[in-house]
Order: structure tokens, then C-alpha cells, then sequence
């Protein structure tokens, strides 16, 4: 008889083994939590691999402020049924105690300012393994990085001296005041991310379906017309169908124009799409290698 | 959709020498299968013009870190993700360069198949050796030889053939077990790629792709025969009041499969009991095959930790020794140190270790075994003995990789900095 594992179920076993290596070999983990499909799958492979037991890690949600209110709404609820504990560090507050400042002009955005918040999160409750829901097919620094990702004590990611990972081994060994960055999905895509989901039946934040929503064409992106976003004197706000393809802050997250209104309109439109997930985020286009730029200073 | 929500998964690495056109390759398996997307292809565009250079300059895709990308070279192992509707891919693409044997060994380590490029008008050469070594080393079931540029030797049968014969009598040389696969290609005009070519009817081998979507995944058809191997990776306790007494035992399946009702020993206590359900979250399954991720209750309450190993009672055991020969490849700046303390690591356990002796060091181009060496440098690979601490639990690495592997690791630098496939005991 042979026997055949799908390639879902295979990376999802990797990622429930790299997820148990995590609560294994470190002390204080935490799930970083942004309320977008990657952080849900995450943690629900996290519920999965310590069934019956609750998920050993709290859920950390570096809020910008500017957060479609849709994500908020899912995340409270999910960590109510998860029965989580959830951290909550707040960009405002490092911009009222004068720990970042904010940008200012149209362009404005507080994605690179989370980097602040996030490491001062970090080091204020002590976390030694941060989980994240990145991807290496997302974006070019990303397809270099690790499983497990060493930080220095200043939270800085050096990509030309990174730890070989091999086979199925992860060294998590670390000096104190050093924490790692784990990624358990790294081997999935984005069509890997979307047939999970409709596979397993996951709830997912109303802004990934479509809906009406006032938004302006900026660089041929529309983006959600709220209160945060600063409109140039050109830029009109029309109502549009729309949804989210990937969310982050609103400043910087794209939204396309759609009419998929369930799991299976989304996956027919991803497969037959020619644009990137990232290709409609503003904080990849400041430079070629504005991610590599953002992830050694400590970003996601 | 449901065809694709059932494919299967083959990784693959790539390697080449310079100039052989992997890159191309690459750009062409992802570009005719409809993988790079327009906004990255704008982008390699654009960062080829910026560059000065006149075609696009596929690698810029894999070359994502602004070291690599300035100055024109692939510094570390880059994983590309594409899919067809019978099977999704994961490449490990490697830089080929001497300097990054490392590299290479580790893309290799979790690859189920090689493809190695040759240049038609080159033919075999040295680093063709090195890279199927390497390969064969790290026990890659599959190796695909495509020969590429078969444009600029007119396409000819004859001198394919007589690389294809030379490639099989190094290969025989050289101890390679692979299976070996043998294609005419050109990368750059896609013949034998994605698309058939009309320019070598004499080849009825089919293509690249059409090869990569039907060679048979070796290690994960769950072997029923292969002894099973459980390592423990965790234990779950939610002690809660519906679950007061639950004790669980957290693991990837490394070797074989499991059933309900199986006896079960944990190494390296000895100890024995059943096995009373396989768990995957709420779902309660009967079996389990490799490389599944489950949770095992047994019988008995029995003292188990992360580290143990749970294997059938009634198979083949796995061995235990203190002292180890293993192949060993050096990943790191820093010489090996004979009879120096490092730890040593395989997917659940740690221990610590002295490398005893260096039985000898490999030359990577000719396979000449060099003995009377007292240190390795990063990208050497060696025979070497190891001494442990306490008894290491394992099984041959060509019997068993996840059982056979292992990493050394520098306690003074936390780095990583050997690999490790154990060959057998040895004093």
C-alpha cells in the first residue's frame, strides 16, 4: 500500500513540529498577532500542535492605531475563544512618550514606527522566541531567512551571518537579552495559506470578502479613504468593491478591486492574478530593499 | 479545485558552476509555469537596467539581500515556491562556488531531488563531481543531469551521449547511489524545459518539468516496512478539568508508522508500554505515517521526556554508542578543535562532544581521502570520530535521516558549526 501525504498536510506537520520546537526550547514565546491571515494560520497550527492543552504562548498585537476596525473586532473574539492572553503594545504610546516620532506629508505612515514599539514590547515582557507569520515567498529578503532567526540584544537581524539551518534541526541557543524571530510557515505561499483556510473552515476578518468601501487611487493603489489618511488636493473618494488581499496598517495596506465574496471566489482570483500579495504595499516600494532595510532594524 | 488542494510536495535544489546558467534555468521553469508575477518581473527590469545590464537578469529574482545584489553573487541558500496542477515545488537554489559547499550541503539536506547543470560544450568538469558528491553525501534519492546549451553544440545526440556515458563512469567512481536522470536542455531557448523541443527529436526523455512532476517521492511514501522512530518532542499536560489526567506525547513521526495497540519501547530507558491513541488536535486517527506531526498516548504512565525515543517493540532497534563515526561537513569560520567541548544536536536531543580524531579529510574535486589532518576549515568535509557524554540513540544516516543527522554547535559563539551524518559506531 503506499501511502501519500498532500503537500498541505506536509508543511502543515512542519509547521506544528517548528511551532512544538518553539515551546520547546525557549522560555517566554510569544505569537505576534496582526489580525491578517498568516498570524491566523499561525495560531491556529498553534492550537493544533498543543490540543488539548491551550496555546503556551500569549498573543502580541503591535497596534498602530490605525487598524481597520474589522481586525480588532476578530481579534478580541479569537482570543476569547482561544481562552489566549493577549499584549497589546501600542505605537501611540511610544509616540506620546516620545520613543518614535511621527511622519509627516501625505506618504506618512506608522509601519516603519512599530519597529520601536515592537522591540520595546519584547524587551518590557522579556520574550526570548517572537512567532511570526512571514513568508519567504513574499518578498526577496524574506526567501533568505531562517525557521529560527537570531536577533542580537538590539533586536538587529544579520542576514549575511546567519546560523545554517539543516534538515529538521533548529538551534534556538542564544545569549541572555538575545531573542529569536521564528517563522513556522515559511515554506507555505500564498495560494498554500488560502487553500488551508478553506480547507480547515478558519473565520477570517470581514475585510478579506468583499465589500463597499470609500477609497481614493493613490500611484494607481486604492487605498481605504479613513480619518488617518492624509487626501492630496487631486485625490477624490469615490465607493468602491473592495477587499483586502493582505492587511497591515491602513496607510500602508492596498486594497483590490473585487467581487470575491467567499473562500472559493478568493482562490480562483489569486490563482488567476499577476500581481504579487505585496505588490499593493506601499512599505515595499520606498526601495528595492526597503524590506531587508526594515527587518535588520527589527521589523516583523 | 479539489485537484489542487491534493498535489504533493518535492524539494529540489539546484547547483551548477558559474556560467553553466542555473539562474536561467531557474527563471525559465518559474516563468513558463506561469510563477514570476508582473510586478516582479518590473522589478528585475528595472533593477537589471539600473545595473547596466542589457537582458534581464533572471537571478536578481533570488538574490533578495543588498550584498547579493550589489555585488552580482548569491551568498546564501534562496528558497523559490511554484506549483503546477500536479505538484508544488520548493527549489533550494545554491550558490555553486567552492566557497559554498556549506551552502550547498544545506540546501541538499532537506532536498528529495538534485538537479545538476553541465555545459554541453564543457562537459564534465571537477565542480560536476563536487556537486553529485555532495548530493549523493547527503543521500538525495533522484539526480537529474541537464545538459545545457545544447544550442551552441548543435543540438548533437552524439555529444550528449558521450557526456551522458563520461557522467555514469565518474558517477560509478565516485560511490554515488542516486538514481541518475540524464536531459538535453537549453535552458535560455527553453528547449526540454517546461516546453518539448523540436530541435532534438532523437530525445524521447520527456522534459524537465515532466520529470519533476512524476519521479517518485522516495522517503515520504511512509514505508510500512521502515522500523518506526518517534522522537519526543514535547509533552502535553493541559492539566485542566476536563482534561485532568492527559498526558500526551508530542512528535514528528521519523521513521515507519505507528497503530493503536502497537508495543512501544522508549530509548534509551528500555521501557515498554502501548500505544492507546494517536491524536492530531480533536481528531483521533488509527495510524500514523511519516512525516506526520501527532500526539501518542500510551497505556502506561511511564517516565518520558523530550529527547526519548518511542520505537516499535517488535522492530528493528535503533543503536546506542558514545562514540560515533559520521561524515562531517565544517559550516563555519572558526577551525574544528580537536577535543574540544561542543554540543551536538539532532531534531529533540542535545548532548555534548569531543571530536576525537579526524580519520580523513576529503578532496572535494578529486575525492583524494587525506589522513594525518589535526583541524578543518569552513567547507571541508571529513571522516571524523566523535566521543559523547552520554549515549547517543540513533540509526545509520542512510538508514535514517532524522534518526542518522546531526549538528555541532560552539557553546562560546551559540553558532552552528558542523554537520553531522553518522556513519556507525567507532572507537
Amino acid at each position: 500500500m503506499s501511502y501519500k501525504l498532500t503537500h498541505l498536510k506536509e508543511l502543515e506537520s512542519e509547521s506544528i513540529y517548528v511551532l512544538r520546537e518553539v515551546a520547546a526550547q525557549f522560555e517566554k514565546p510569544a505569537i505576534l498577532f496582526s489580525g491578517g491571515k498568516d498570524s491566523i494560520v499561525v495560531t491556529y497550527l498553534a492550537y493544533k500542535a498543543f490540543y488539548p492543552a491551550k496555546i503556551p504562548f500569549p498573543l502580541v498585537h503591535i497596534d498602530t492605531g490605525h487598524n481597520f476596525a474589522e481586525t480588532i473586532t476578530y481579534r478580541d473574539e479569537l482570543v476569547k475563544k482561544l481562552g489566549a492572553r493577549l499584549i497589546v503594545g501600542s505605537v501611540q504610546e511610544s509616540i506620546d512618550t516620545g520613543r518614535v516620532k511621527e511622519e509627516k506629508g501625505y506618504y506618512a505612515s506608522r509601519n516603519r514606527l512599530q519597529t520601536t514599539t515592537l522591540l520595546d514590547t519584547i524587551d518590557r515582557y522579556q520574550f526570548d522566541a517572537c512567532i511570526g507569520g512571514a513568508r519567504r515567498d513574499e518578498e526577496k529578503a524574506r526567501a533568505k531567512e531562517r525557521f529560527f532567526s537570531h536577533r542580537d540584544e538590539l533586536g538587529q537581524w544579520n542576514p549575511k551571518n546567519q546560523r545554517p539551518e539543516l534538515w529538521n534541526i533548529f538551534n534556538g541557543k542564544k545569549n541572555m537579552g538575545e531573542h529569536f524571530r521564528v517563522f513556522p510557515i515559511s515554506n507555505w505561499t500564498e495560494m498554500d495559506v488560502w487553500q488551508y483556510i478553506y480547507q480547515n473552515n478558519i473565520p477570517l476578518p470581514s475585510i478579506y470578502f468583499t465589500h463597499e468601501r470609500a477609497c481614493f487611487l493613490r500611484n494607481g493603489q486604492w487605498l481605504a479613504a479613513e480619518p488617518c489618511m492624509k487626501l492630496k488636493p487631486n485625490e477624490k473618494v469615490e465607493i468602491k468593491q473592495v477587499r483586502c488581499r493582505t492587511v497591515g496598517d491602513i496607510s500602508c495596506t492596498g486594497l483590490t478591486l473585487s467581487k470575491a465574496h467567499n473562500l472559493t471566489d478568493i482562490i480562483a482570483e489569486i490563482a488567476a492574478t499577476r500581481i504579487t500579495e505585496r505588490g499593493g504595499r506601499a512599505d515595499d516600494k520606498r526601495s528595492e530593499t526597503s524590506m531587508e532595510d526594515r527587518k535588520k532594524e527589527g521589523y516583523f | 479545485m479539489n485537484g489542487y488542494l491534493d498535489m504533493e510536495l518535492l524539494r529540489f535544489t539546484t547547483a551548477g558552476s558559474v556560467d553553466d546558467g542555473k539562474s536561467t534555468l531557474i527563471g525559465r521553469l518559474l516563468y513558463d509555469s506561469k510563477s514570476i508575477f508582473e510586478d516582479q518581473l518590473e522589478a528585475v527590469e528595472e533593477a537589471s537596467r539600473n545595473r547596466g545590464n542589457e537582458e534581464i537578469n533572471l537571478a536578481l529574482l533570488t538574490d533578495g539581500l543588498r550584498a547579493e545584489r550589489e555585488q552580482g553573487i548569491t551568498i546564501d541558500v534562496a528558497y523559490r515556491y511554484f506549483a503546477t496542477p500536479k505538484r508544488k515545488f520548493i527549489i533550494a537554489d545554491t550558490p555553486g562556488h567552492i566557497q559554498y559547499t556549506r551552502n550547498m550541503v544545506t540546501g541538499a539536506s532537506t532536498a528529495d531531488l538534485a538537479v545538476i547543470l553541465i555545459d554541453a560544450r564543457k562537459g564534465v568538469v571537477e565542480q560536476t563531481l563536487r556537486h553529485s558528491y555532495i548530493a549523493s553525501l547527503l543521500d538525495i534519492p533522484h539526480i537529474v543531469v541537464c545538459v545545457n546549451k545544447m544550442d551552441l553544440i548543435d543540438f548533437s545526440e552524439e555529444k550528449f551521449r558521450a557526456i551522458e556515458a563520461r557522467y555514469r563512469e565518474m558517477a560509478i567512481k565516485g560511490g554515488i547511489r542516486a538514481q541518475l536522470h540524464f536531459l538535453p536542455i537549453s535552458a535560455k531557448l527553453g528547449d526540454n524545459v517546461v516546453k518539448d523541443s523540436g530541435n532534438m527529436p532523437w530525445h524521447h526523455g520527456g522534459t524537465l518539468m515532466q520529470l519533476l512532476e512524476t519521479v517518485p517521492i522516495l522517503h515520504k511514501s511512509g514505508d510500512e516496512k521502515e522500523p518506526m522512530r518517534f522522537p519526543v518532542q514535547y509533552v502535553i499536560r493541559p492539566i485542566s478539568d476536563k482534561f485532568p489526567d492527559f498526558r500526551g506525547y508530542a512528535g514528528r513521526m521519523a521513521g515507519g508508522v505507528v497503530h493503536i495497540g502497537d508495543e512501544v519501547k522508549v530509548l534509551p530507558s528500555g521501557l515498554t508500554s502501548k500505544v492507546k491513541a494517536i491524536m492530531q488536535a480533536e481528531e483521533n486517527l488509527s495510524v500514523a505515517h511519516t512525516p506526520e506531526s501527532v500526539t501518542l498516548l500510551l497505556e502506561d504512565e511511564i517516565d518520558i521526556s523530550r529527547g526519548d525515543i518511542l520505537v516499535n517493540a517488535n522492530e528493528a532497534q535503533p543503536q546506542m554508542s558514545r562514540d560515533l563515526k559520521l561524515m562531517c561537513c565544517w559550516l563555519n569560520e572558526a577551525p574544528m578543535q580537536l577535543g574540544k567541548r561542543y554540543v551536538m544536536q539532532n531534531s529533540v536531543s542535545e548532548g555534548t562532544c569531543m571530536v576525537k580524531e579526524i580519520v580523513y579529510r576529503l578532496d572535494i574535486n578529486t575525492l583524494e581521502q587525506q589522513t594525518e589532518c589535526t583541524t578543518l576549515q569552513m567547507n571541508d568535509i571529513a571522516k571524523i570520530k566523535l566521543h559523547t557524554s552520554t549515549p547517543w540513540v540513533y540509526d545509520s544516516y542512510l538508514q535514517n535521516k532524522t534518526m542518522g543527522s546531526i549538528v555541532l554547535i560552539d557553546p562560546d559563539s551559540n553558532e552552528t558549526i558542523g554537520a553531522g551524518m553518522i556513519v556507525g559506531q567507532g572507537m
